[in-house]
């Protein structure tokens, strides 16, 4: 008996060292998104059920239902993805994707999956990330620093607005952020499929989440695949944290930001210069 | 779209029998030159209307015309990239980076030719915000906001690739970052002119890229010295 377990344990021992290799595609693919274990295996039948119809079976947003849609479903074997906690170019952490799988896309036809668990949606991670060998090898990616935001300020409002101005945003989200600037009707995808700029006063949501923090990591990730560009290299962290603070103030919701400017505009309005060309 | 994926597959291909071809050494004085020209009729190519950016449109005297075809007299065609795409040693990458500038909402130039890992400086000379888009396939697609007065975004690729570069604030603005892994290139002028120069004697593949009219090669034996002639005719058509 002893002999042979010894045998035994060394052939499981073997096989895993088969399986943990990493150097295997299978492996790479493996996800990791808090304390659950994602598989590739698993999340097939799951993506043949519920993805593939948009998405494609080789993930490559050629489903039957694609043509119907707008935006485009993704294309996963470009793995290019919008909602990232990381740099422009790069790709997207597990926890990225679970958070798009579970929150969906507002604007698009995607919803969000909150039938599935968090077990099938980390597997659904890990068999996305097998259509592109850009994850195979590839280095962990690393999220940006969204520093503690800074108290919440009229000033900070003001400056956000003069941001707003500067960076030229309006250019495309329009001058009071509803996604009709001069450059908005040209807008293209990286497909070349006509996308809109976001509409502030369409809802409380944007596209990757409903946090000041999550607003501050879209402007300064970028949405790549998409006309929005990373301003990370432009804005300085307390620069963006005003720019997060003013655009709050384009909702149609009755947040602290658009409480103290709207009491202000109430008052001192006749002050502001127009954002737009040859605004301050 | 398509196409641009085939010729980044053509260029991985040829990259590997590069590696594997024989070198042109030091003090190699062969030289490649020719002309590329075209039949047929070429799109003609429309005045840009900038009235939506008046800071660019004040700096054309005259109104820029796109650049997706550029001809010269007797069929000449210009911002066509002539490289070895084999036969040539494994280069060295070049540490003194390419500079690429966004000029009265225009890209100079309009094919910036780099070589794998080579940086690649990004210059914003406008008085206007640009988002520089470079719509990699092969490559991370990348794209940043550059304001006016920024310092330069520093850029490299890894792998060879023709790149199509964009910024979606001026949907006119096209050109091309052309990454490729030999030292050997040149991009002709509106009059289709093109050296290599300083090649070893030996067989290379010569091969010549247009945006609009694809790629064309052509196998050329370069003797110990003089130069060996290699012309490219594309044929074009309106649309």
């Amino acid at each position: 008996m002893r002999p042979q377990t010894g045998w035994l344990s060394l052939l499981s021992a073997c096989g895993a060292v088969l399986l943990l290799g990493g150097t295997t595609p299978a492996a790479a693919q493996e996800t990791h998104v808090a304390n659950l274990t994602g598989h590739a295996p698993a999340g097939r039948p799951l993506y043949e059920r519920y993805c593939a119809g948009c998405h494609g079976d080789d993930g490559d947003a050629q489903g039957e239902n694609a043509q119907w849609i707008d935006p485009k479903p993704r294309d996963f074997t470009a793995a290019t993805f919008k909602c990232r906690s990381t740099p422009s170019g790069s790709l997207p952490t597990d926890q990225d994707l679970y958070n798009s799988v579970e929150r969906g896309f507002v604007t698009t036809n995607m919803p969000p999956w909150v039938a599935l668990t968090p077990q099938n949606r980390v597997d659904l991670v890990s068999y996305i990330k097998t259509f592109s060998s850009r994850w195979v090898g590839a280095p962990a990616p690393h999220p940006i620093t969204v520093p503690a935001e800074p108290a919440l300020t009229l000033e900070s409002i003001r400056r956000g607005r003069a941001t707003f101005q500067r960076m030229e945003c309006w250019k495309c989200h329009g001058p009071a952020g509803h996604g009709d600037g001069p450059s908005a009707a040209t807008l293209t995808d990286s497909k070349e499929n006509p996308i809109r700029p976001y509409n502030f006063a369409s809802g409380s949501r944007f596209m990757c989440g409903v946090t000041n923090q999550d607003l501050y990591r879209i402007f300064m990730t970028g949405l790549d695949g998409s006309p929005m560009p990373s301003f990370a290299d432009d804005l300085k962290p307390n620069e963006a944290w005003d720019l997060v603070h003013f655009l709050r103030t384009l909702q149609p919701l009755d947040t602290q930001e658009a409480r103290i400017w709207r009491a202000w505009v109430r008052d001192h309005g006749s002050e502001l210069k127009p954002i737009g060309p040859g605004g301050q | 779209m398509h196409t641009r994926h085939l010729w980044s597959l053509a260029l991985a291909a040829v990259a590997a029998a590069a590696a594997r071809a024989p070198s042109s050494g030091a003090g190699a004085a062969g030289t490649i030159t020719g002309k590329v020209t075209f039949t047929g009729t070429p799109p003609r190519m429309r005045p840009i209307d900038m009235a939506k950016e008046p800071s660019c449109a004040t700096q054309h005297q005259t109104p820029v015309m796109t650049e997706t075809v550029v001809t010269g007299p007797e069929n000449a065609v210009g911002n066509v990239v002539v490289y070895i795409s084999a036969g040539d040693a494994a280069a060295g990458t070049p540490t003194e980076p390419a500079r690429y500038d966004q000029k009265g909402c225009q890209y100079i130039p309009h094919v910036a030719v780099i070589q794998v890992s080579q940086p690649l400086d990004i210059y914003n000379d406008d008085q206007t915000s640009h988002n520089i888009h470079p719509l990699a396939l092969v490559n991370p697609e990348w794209n940043k906001s550059q304001p006016p007065g920024a310092p330069p975004i520093h850029a490299s690729y890894a792998k060879p690739e023709f790149i199509a570069v964009k910024c979606n604030v001026h949907p006119w603005m096209h050109g091309y970052f052309a990454v490729l892994t030999t030292s050997h290139h040149a991009v002709t002028g509106s009059d289709g002119g093109f050296t290599l120069p300083g090649l070893a004697p030996g067989k290379y593949t010569v091969t010549a890229w247009h945006e609009k009219f694809g790629t064309q090669s052509q196998e050329v034996t370069v003797a110990a010295t003089g130069a060996v002639t290699a012309n490219f005719v594309f044929k074009a058509q309106p649309y």
